[in-house]
């Protein structure tokens, strides 16, 4: 299986990163997050990333999502080169990104299905109607049939978070980020959100990139990147 | 068309997020619709008072009006020679004069028989004096001396006149001392010069006010042939008549008397400021609701960023928030405004009225106010960093 991967075309690599160094403050207070990591990730796969608490898992999150300005080295998103893309580069490539953040994150005033829309919105060649179909058809297929004119206040944490993987789905993505999904869950319903999250993204040929400290879900990855101090150590190892 | 409607139509957000929060929502209504009515009413009292400080002018029978130039509007008027008038009639675009007196004198209320001051009209009755149909035939019962003409619309304090002249009832008072019989109703209207008003032949008005100079009126009305251009014999007329007389013409007459009222009192400015303190409450409440409602939902906001929506689609969130508000405060507003002025109309007599100039200056100013407070709240959400909420 690893073959046949490496044969592939570099267009292929969803996430490519070679040398990437990320610094917090300025000065004397200036702080090495991130130190020349180096991986990629294929087209379709679901990538585990672990490591303890402030290794720097978030940070390289937030710079494959195109939410913070890249310092140095080289990051290819979806074929876009981050290392100094202007704001409105970063700002269309974020269409492509779906995001699952550690809090569901959903818009309060909105119901479940408005919120799944909200992510069906940024396809602009379909209409109103069309967008809404999209909406039902991801808020059913992470089992929500019964729920779409329900606030999110009316709704459990498993459940947000199922409407939160309905709404980074529904536009499309080629990519997911996915930051600690299962922490506010219990377990068994935590499993249950990840074998969900791999198998809609499998369908989509989605790559998905997990931050996750929960060995429950383990299993469920095509591979895991073990990451300590800002540096990733075995980038290129297959699991299990 | 219908199909892109369809394709931009968006979950409607701004709806949503002000809906959604109805307590807040009411809130914010109530201060745009307080703050809407504090200027419909304080505005309503400006134009009102310009407005009725101007009702006899604009009902006056004439193309143009002599003056004196010492004249400073209808509570202060100077007297001029009445030849002056008859002068005008040596232009052959002029078609007829007529000389009126004006002052105010001391009415005794019949009923409780205190005294108030009333604004005196005094012409000839076969003259032509206002623009109302009906009138030159209660002019005629003029003729009789000691007749005169009270004005129905004038305040309360003046006795209940116009009951007890319609039922019958000989109504029979003294203006200036001097008796005088109430021979018909007129439709005048108060203004803030005066608290009532009152017409009778000049005959009358001179044996009610004996002291008025032999020849001298305060307002001389011409009437020009059809056709002919007011100004154009108004600047003749300035030019052949010597200085101790000022043409206007009718229009212009209108606008010395409110020039008046608008710059050598503070009436327009303290109204002006009382709808400026409107303005500002409102500015303060919307901005606070939008502000709070940004604030509120900032990672919601960081969300939608992240999800690749531009800053510039929220920006456009918060400022339908704004117009949204607007017409929501708005409408209440002007309906609270028409009532309120009707019952100032009931109330004091004043022409206060839901123009149109109003209407649109104070939408406008609701607009500006509620989407100016939401560009101020919009700099909240730069503060909104995707990158801050995983
Ligand atoms: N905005 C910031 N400014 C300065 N330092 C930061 C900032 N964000 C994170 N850091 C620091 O950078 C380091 C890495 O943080 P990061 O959030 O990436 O860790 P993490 O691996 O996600 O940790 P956790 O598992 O606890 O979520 C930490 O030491 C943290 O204190
Ligand atoms: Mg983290």
């Amino acid at each position: 299986m690893r073959k046949a991967i490496n044969k592939k075309d570099k267009n292929s690599k969803t996430v490519s990163i070679n040398n990437l160094s990320h610094y917090y403050g300025i000065n004397e207070n200036k702080k090495k997050v991130l130190n020349n990591v180096n991986f990629f990730i294929e087209k379709g796969e679901l990538v585990l990333l672990k490591g303890p608490s402030g290794c720097g898992k978030t940070t390289l999150l937030t710079l494959i999502g195109a939410l913070r300005t890249c310092q140095s080295g080289d990051l290819m998103v979806l074929n876009n080169q981050l290392n100094g893309a202007s704001r409105k580069t970063r700002q269309k490539l974020r269409r492509n990104i779906g995001m699952i953040f550690q809090g569901h994150n959903l818009l309060r005033c909105l119901t479940a299905e408005q919120n799944v829309q909200m992510g069906a919105d940024l396809i602009t060649n379909l209409t109103y109607l069309q967008r809404r179909e999209v909406a039902r058809k991801w808020l059913s297929a992470v089992g929500l049939e019964g729920h779409h004119k329900k606030l999110p206040n009316g709704l459990s944490g498993g459940q947000k978070q199922r409407v939160a993987i309905a709404r980074a789905l529904s536009a499309n993505p080629k990519l997911l980020l996915a930051d600690e999904p299962t922490s506010a869950l219990d377990s068994v319903t935590g499993r249950e959100i990840v074998s969900l999250l791999r198998k809609l993204a499998k369908e989509q040929d989605c790559s998905v990139l997990m931050v996750t400290h929960d060995p429950r879900i383990s299993d469920m990855a095509d591979r895991i990147l073990n990451m300590e101090d800002g540096k990733i150590f075995n980038a290129l190892s297959e699991l299990r | 068309m219908n199909f892109s409607f369809i394709k931009f139509r968006k979950i409607p957000l701004a709806w949503l997020l002000l809906t959604r929060q109805p307590l807040r929502l009411i809130v914010a209504i109530a201060g745009i619709s307080f703050a809407g009515i504090l200027m419909f009413m304080q505005l309503g009292f400006r134009d009102g008072l310009f407005d009725t400080s101007v009702t006899i002018h604009k009902l006056l029978d004439a193309d143009l009006v002599l003056i004196s130039p010492r004249s400073k509007s209808s509570i202060s008027m100077s007297g001029f020679p009445k030849r002056r008038l008859i002068q005008t009639l040596a232009l052959e675009d002029v078609e007829k004069t007529a000389p009126v007196n004006l002052t105010y004198l001391l009415w005794r209320n019949p009923e409780n028989l205190k005294t108030r001051s009333i604004l005196t009209l005094g012409f000839n009755p076969s003259d032509s004096l206002l623009l109302d149909d009906g009138f030159s035939r209660k002019a005629d019962k003029l003729k009789n001396p000691g007749r005169v003409l009270f004005d129905k619309l004038s305040r309360p304090e003046f006795g209940p006149i116009e009951d007890w002249f319609l039922s019958e009832k000989k109504v029979e008072t003294e203006v200036a001392g001097k008796r005088v019989l109430v021979e018909g109703l007129v439709e005048l209207g108060p203004s803030f010069g005066a608290d009532g008003n009152l017409i009778t032949s000049r005959e009358t008005y001179l044996r009610l006010f004996p002291a008025n100079p032999k020849g001298s009126i305060e307002i001389g009305l011409v009437k020009l042939r059809s056709g002919s251009n007011p100004i154009l014999v108004s600047e003749i007329l300035k030019k052949s008549l010597p200085n101790d007389v000022r043409v206007l013409t009718k229009n212009q007459f209108i606008e010395f008397e409110k020039n008046y009222w608008k710059n050598s009192t503070a009436i327009g400015f303290i109204f002006s400021l009382g709808a400026l303190m409107g303005f500002v409450v409102g500015c303060v409440v919307v901005y606070q609701i939008l502000y709070s409602d940004v604030t509120d939902h900032l990672p919601e906001y960081a969300t939608l960023l992240a999800m690749g929506y531009r800053l510039k689609s929220l920006f456009y969130v918060v400022a339908r928030e704004g117009f949204l508000l607007a017409l929501f405060g708005y409408l209440p507003a002007y309906f609270s405004g028409q009532i309120l002025y009707s019952i100032v109309r009931n109330s004091t007599k004043l022409p206060i009225v839901m123009d149109a100039n109003k209407t649109v200056l104070i939408f406008i100013l609701i607009l500006v106010m509620c989407m100016g407070s939401a560009g101020i709240a919009m700099r909240k959400l730069v503060d909104a960093d995707p990158a801050e909420i995983f």
